[in-house]
């Protein structure tokens, strides 16, 4: 499994009813549901992904999340998940309280755009980022709102969200003192646990 | 003589007959005091009885969905794209069977059969039936055939509102649904077209108020104009302009009534084929069992509530210009599943060919079928071995 995926596997508790926005190819619900009883629905678009979800077992909705999740009540779920998916939102903002709406606990991840990498790479050689989380060149790519691990903490901040827990990841399972204590520096991946109101 | 059919065929079919003498009471009011359904099987049967497929049809469909009758068949079933070894309901796997609705005109008893009580035809006084009439005579051929649990219940169109109703009539029975190109509820729009198809077969002269058996006539202009209207709410405006456009038959204006474009020319043909083939009465029939078809009704129009009793995921396809039974339809379906919690997969498959897309070869549709019922081939072989290592 992804290792963002992995972190985020070890933070859902058993039973818990979920929503997945941009699931993918469904390893993790399929994995939740095997070891943890977790029940819930994954929304994705790419059709080898759907495909893959529906050979798992894993209940997939074909949903563009710009639609928004006008089909899901308030308190439909325990909790949403949305990974890699934010920065190709049209408006991350409103997605972030719609997921707050629909449940009252998200957790979120998404590539940090300061990561010292990334940094390293505009300030050198003046151009986009292009590494292993952002894979994509500046005219193709699907990320239209890239942030960073404190641009984010700040969007909480100012919508009065609670940030429960926070971490960063790498994209090869490796944890490192350095990004624990400068995670906007450090992280390659950013992932927030974030509950509604203070 | 099976080396003549493709490979990926089930090949030679024969239809069976069931008869069942315990009387079926219907949604009307009236009972059926003895039935005939006529079917075909595809596949085997596992010892376990547990991989049974039931395949619903749609308004002018029958128990022939795939396979062929004969060597000299031009054409197989009518689902044969999806039905066969290898194939999205893959017969290897699965036994599948396929039937002809009560009041259909293809062999099960419907209004060209003899009434009983009377010894004549039962014509127009044959009871109307309704979806859940119809799932409970398909429970009766299930228990028939010795299937207590449908591994999977699957329908286009009208068939799947059997396959919806089937998840809540006898949740315990079924395993798993998938409806494709289906709807809920029938919408004012959908009813008023059923409605001018039903008033073209009834203001046709040879109609005699459904006695036409009798004046040995057939309403064959009715059934024809009935036809070519559902036929144009089955295609979409792209299919229709790319196929036909403006194409005349011969190169020049005629300045008369006769038939002068493409798209004239072929309604008429489906028209006429439609009208020595298909019984008026049953016509009539099956279009009012889609109009009443509407679960949420008992339930003041709360789909979800109606939707309580089911036990089993959903597969919902719907295909993107199916404006007869728009995306739009199967999505209230997946939303009202949603909020009653249960399990469901959606796709909209992406097609030109409006509501016929169901009956037609797709990639997409073809992927995301084969892997939903893979999955279900999967728990039944899980089943199978769990079962086997608690003996």
């Amino acid at each position: 499994m992804r290792a963002d995926l992995e972190l985020i596997y070890d933070w859902i508790a058993p039973d818990t009813h979920v929503l997945d926005l941009g699931c993918g190819d469904g390893t993790l619900l399929a994995a939740l549901a095997r070891d943890k009883q977790v029940t819930g629905y994954g929304l994705e678009i790419d059709p080898d992904g759907i495909a893959s979800c529906l050979r798992q077992g894993v209940s997939v909705l074909e949903q563009n999340l710009d639609d928004g999740l006008g089909n899901f009540d308030d308190d439909a779920c325990d909790l949403v998940i949305m990974t890699q998916a934010l920065q190709a939102l049209r408006r991350p903002d409103i997605m972030l309280d719609e997921m707050l709406r629909v449940a009252p606990e998200c957790i979120i991840a998404f590539p940090n755009f300061a990561y010292w990498k990334h940094r390293l790479h505009l300030s050198l050689r003046g151009r986009m980022p292009v590494s292993r989380s952002l894979p994509h060149a500046w005219y193709d790519t699907p990320n239209i709102h890239l942030s960073t691990f404190k641009d984010f903490a700040g969007l909480c901040r100012q919508k009065g969200v609670t940030i429960v827990d926070e971490a960063v990841g790498s994209a090869n399972h490796e944890g490192h003192w350095s990004s624990r204590r400068w995670p906007n520096l450090f992280g390659e991946t950013a992932i927030f646990r974030v509950r509604r109101g203070i | 003589m099976s080396a003549s059919f493709p490979s990926d065929s089930v090949g030679l079919v024969t239809p069976q007959t069931a008869t069942f003498e315990s009387p079926l009471a219907l949604a009307c009011g009236k009972t059926l005091e003895r039935f005939e359904l006529v079917f075909e099987t595809y596949g085997t049967l596992n010892a376990e009885r547990s991989n049974a497929v039931l395949i619903c049809h749609a308004l002018s469909g029958h128990h022939h969905a795939a396979g062929y009758h004969s060597a000299t068949d031009r054409k197989p079933g009518w689902w044969d794209a999806y039905i066969g070894p290898g194939k999205a309901i893959d017969t290897n796997r699965f036994f599948v069977i396929s039937l002809n609705n009560l009041g259909g005109c293809h062999g099960s008893t419907g209004p060209a059969s003899v009434n009983p009580a009377t010894g004549h035809p039962w014509g127009p006084t044959f009871p109307v039936m309704t979806v859940a009439d119809w799932v409970h005579s398909q429970a009766r051929l299930a228990d028939r055939l010795g299937i207590e649990r449908f591994a999977a219940v699957v329908g286009g169109s009208l068939g799947g509102m059997q396959a919806m109703q089937w998840s809540i009539a006898y949740p315990e029975r079924v395993a798993n649904v998938a409806t494709i190109a289906a709807t809920p509820r029938l919408s004012a729009q959908n009813i008023a077209f059923n409605e001018v198809a039903r008033q073209a077969i009834r203001s046709d002269p040879d109609f005699f108020v459904g006695w036409y058996a009798e004046r040995e006539a057939i309403p064959k202009l009715g059934l024809k104009l009935a036809r070519m209207i559902g036929h144009i709410t089955y295609l979409s405006e792209h299919s229709m302009g790319s196929r036909f456009g403006r194409d005349l038959r011969s190169d020049q204006l005629n300045f008369g009534y006769d038939v002068e474009f493409q798209v004239e020319s072929y309604l008429r043909h489906q028209g006429d084929t439609f009208s020595t083939s298909f019984d008026a009465n049953t016509y009539l029939l099956m279009t009012k069992a889609l109009d009443y078809f509407d679960p949420a009704g008992e339930h003041g129009g709360d789909l979800a509530a109606a939707l309580a009793p089911v036990e089993c995921p959903y597969l919902v396809i719907s295909f993107t210009t199916d404006w007869r039974f728009a995306p739009a339809r199967s999505q209230e379906l997946v939303t009202a599943l949603v909020r009653a919690g249960k399990r469901v997969s959606y796709v909209n498959v992406d097609s030109s060919h409006g509501h016929d897309a169901f009956l037609l070869p797709n990639e997409q549709y073809e992927s995301v079928f084969s892997s939903f019922m893979q999955r279900i081939d999967g728990d039944l072989e899980r089943g199978h071995r769990q079962k086997g290592a608690t003996r």
